[in-house]
């Protein structure tokens, strides 16, 4: 059963994610971009990390998108739709990415990998307690990193720096 | 179980469409958003092999993974912030016209 979904969510994942870079329309880019990651929370909860499924959903599909969506509302970009697609960045583009997905495949396929799965499940008041013992001087200086992105945003968009 | 190399690969396939879009767009904001997939993949990389690995109680994946959602979020803003004041200083998001460095 989990082998069907996991081949589901993946599928889903990967032709969202197509849609994403074909699509035209940047409004419609970004819905699909919420769809596969959306999706990509389902394969993480194959994974057993409900948590961060929970964390996937709520502060990629829901914030970072919001912000995604203002800010391509907030531009006029009316006119990527009209304008025709440039096949020499295409093609180069494209056969650029196949020859790296080459390279992954080939690198992956050659590496001896783990089989056994311990079977534990990540806990969340594991997690928790983690967070604020052994990696609390990470947690702070992330939190202290939020701040300087939050000044530094409000500083980037000011109308006039005076 | 699925074994991890299908999860490998998928990641590396998602990877690969994100850099795509990260290079075939000329729209500023989804170049952004290519990057996004491409982080979103590193991610499921990283709790494939905490998943898998002969001591999942380290929990050290799902560490990684939550200060990358949470340096994502900050990399996002920060970029959109600057594809704001690009957009008002050049009334263009098309990266092929961005290019005073060019010289």
């Amino acid at each position: 059963m989990s082998d069907y979904l996991f081949y589901i969510f993946a599928a889903l994942t990967v032709i969202c994610g197509a849609l994403v870079i074909i699509n035209k329309n940047p409004i419609n880019s970004a819905m699909f971009l919420v769809l596969s990651i959306a999706s990509m929370a389902g394969l993480f909860v194959l994974l057993h990390a409900f948590f961060l499924a929970a964390v996937q959903v709520l502060v990629y599909a829901g914030a970072v998108m919001v912000l995604f969506l203002f800010v391509i509302m907030l531009l006029d970009l009316k006119e990527e739709q009209r304008r025709k697609i440039n096949t020499f960045g295409a093609v180069t583009g494209v056969a650029s990415v196949a020859a790296i997905g080459y390279v992954f495949y080939q690198s992956i396929r050659n590496t001896p990998l783990p089989n056994a799965v311990a079977h534990s499940e990540g806990d969340t008041v594991v997690l928790g307690k983690l967070l604020f013992t052994d990696y609390v001087l990470p947690f702070e200086i992330l939190s202290i990193l939020l701040l300087v992105a939050m000044v530094g945003v409000i500083l980037l968009s000011k109308k006039d720096l005076k | 179980m699925v074994p991890l190399y299908y999860y490998l690969i998928f990641s590396a396939l998602l990877f690969s469409v994100g850099l795509a879009g990260a290079l075939t767009r000329r729209n500023a904001i989804l170049v952004l958003i290519g990057i996004e997939l491409m982080l979103n993949a590193a991610n499921l990389n990283f709790i494939a092999f905490w998943r898998y690995s002969p001591d999942p109680e380290a929990l050290t994946g799902m560490m990684f993974v939550i200060f990358s959602i949470a340096v994502a979020a900050a990399e996002a803003a920060v970029g959109l912030a600057l594809i704001i004041a690009i957009y008002r200083h050049y009334r263009t998001v098309d990266l092929t016209k961005v290019d005073s460095l060019k010289g």
